[in-house]
């Protein structure tokens, strides 16, 4: 009785769970499967003008139900993902690409994480590298091992 | 060499610290507009005062154009209204309206309430040539120079020191490309 009562508990969770995250709804009908799948693909990758930390699928304003609904409309007039893509470009700038193209302004962007773990290898091998020949200078010269066996022995 | 490498965390990290201080005074809505050094988009609207009058990008007349997007349901506009009215009887400029997503009765009671600026505006009910020229909200404005070609957008309210420091040099500018007949 109680595991039930546990699991209506979590299944309930859930669904209230989802009922948060629900975006705002548009009823769009589209032809094909295919068309949907990309105007749900692409509301993702756009970024809301307005409110900047929300794409356009996410967003309630004004100015993102526009945007979905020309959206809509150039996937039925059949323009191909880049054509909207630079449509949206062409009008709002590269800010409402959520994947920023790669140009001169953004190679930091895409391979400064790369290059970062580079130099971090790089200085992990360095330090590994530099290892054998600090251990050498451990080892006592005969000298020394005489003089520390001399201070052990006294006691 | 070797002391020099110990200060270089500390070095990398005030580094950090100055760039990411910086990055606070910034404004993370400040956005440079995709269309300027472009041509003003064409468009074929009615003007708000007459459905009948059909204007083009044609008849935005004068050497230095302002465009304002403007709408009733926008507050800021109401605060910037004042001084858009100040700014028309400026001869340097010709101030046209972009009445944007808005309800035509409404919006031309409010020209009869707080003055007509404009030598006309648009009427863009869809908002479709908002959506070409990139806006988002309003109020916003345009600087078209004498070849036609946007040269600045300016997002929020217009007053004095904005007009100042924002404008006043652009136009000064724009005079001096004109008269080098750039």
């Amino acid at each position: 009785m109680r595991l039930l009562s546990l699991f209506i508990f979590i299944v309930t969770l859930a669904f209230s769970i989802n009922a948060v995250k629900a975006s705002p709804v548009d009823t769009y009908e589209f032809q094909d499967e295919v068309t949907k799948i990309r105007f749900q693909a692409l509301t993702k990758e756009l970024r809301c003008p307005k409110c900047q930390n929300q794409n356009l699928a996410d967003s309630n304003s004004p100015i993102a139900a526009d945007l979905r609904k020309e959206l809509y409309e150039l996937l039925q007039q059949g323009k191909a993902d880049i054509e909207i893509v630079n449509f949206m470009v062409d009008r709002y700038g590269e800010f409402v690409l959520y994947r920023p193209r790669v140009s001169s302004l953004t190679y930091v962007l895409w391979f400064g994480p790369a290059v970062l773990i580079l130099l971090g290898f790089i200085v992990v091998i360095v330090i590994v590298r530099r290892k054998p020949v600090a251990q050498k200078d451990l080892v006592l010269s005969k000298e020394q091992q005489d003089k520390l066996n001399n201070f052990l022995n006294d006691k | 060499m070797g002391k020099l490498i110990r200060f270089l965390p500390l070095l990398l990290v005030i580094a950090l610290g100055v760039v990411l201080y910086r990055g606070l005074s910034l404004n993370p809505q400040a956005m440079p507009s995709a269309l300027v050094g472009k041509m003003m988009p064409a468009y074929s609207l009615q003007t708000l005062k007459d459905n009948g009058q059909v204007v083009t990008q044609a008849d935005l007349k004068g050497d230095i154009v302002l465009v304002n997007v403007w709408a009733t349901w926008c507050p800021t506009c109401k605060y910037e209204h004042p001084y858009l009215v100040d700014i028309a009887k400026d001869p340097k400029v010709k101030l046209y309206g972009l009445n944007y997503k808005d309800d035509r009765p409404a919006a031309q009671q409010w020209l009869k309430n707080y003055k007509d600026p404009y030598v006309f505006s648009i009427f863009d009910e869809e908002g479709t040539l908002g959506l070409d020229l990139g806006v988002y909200g309003a109020p916003e404005t345009f600087v078209i120079d004498h070849h036609g070609i946007i040269r600045k957008r300016f997002a929020g309210a217009i007053d004095t020191k904005v007009w100042r420091r924002e404008f006043e040099p652009l136009i000064a500018q724009l005079i001096e490309e004109k008269k080098q007949g750039k």
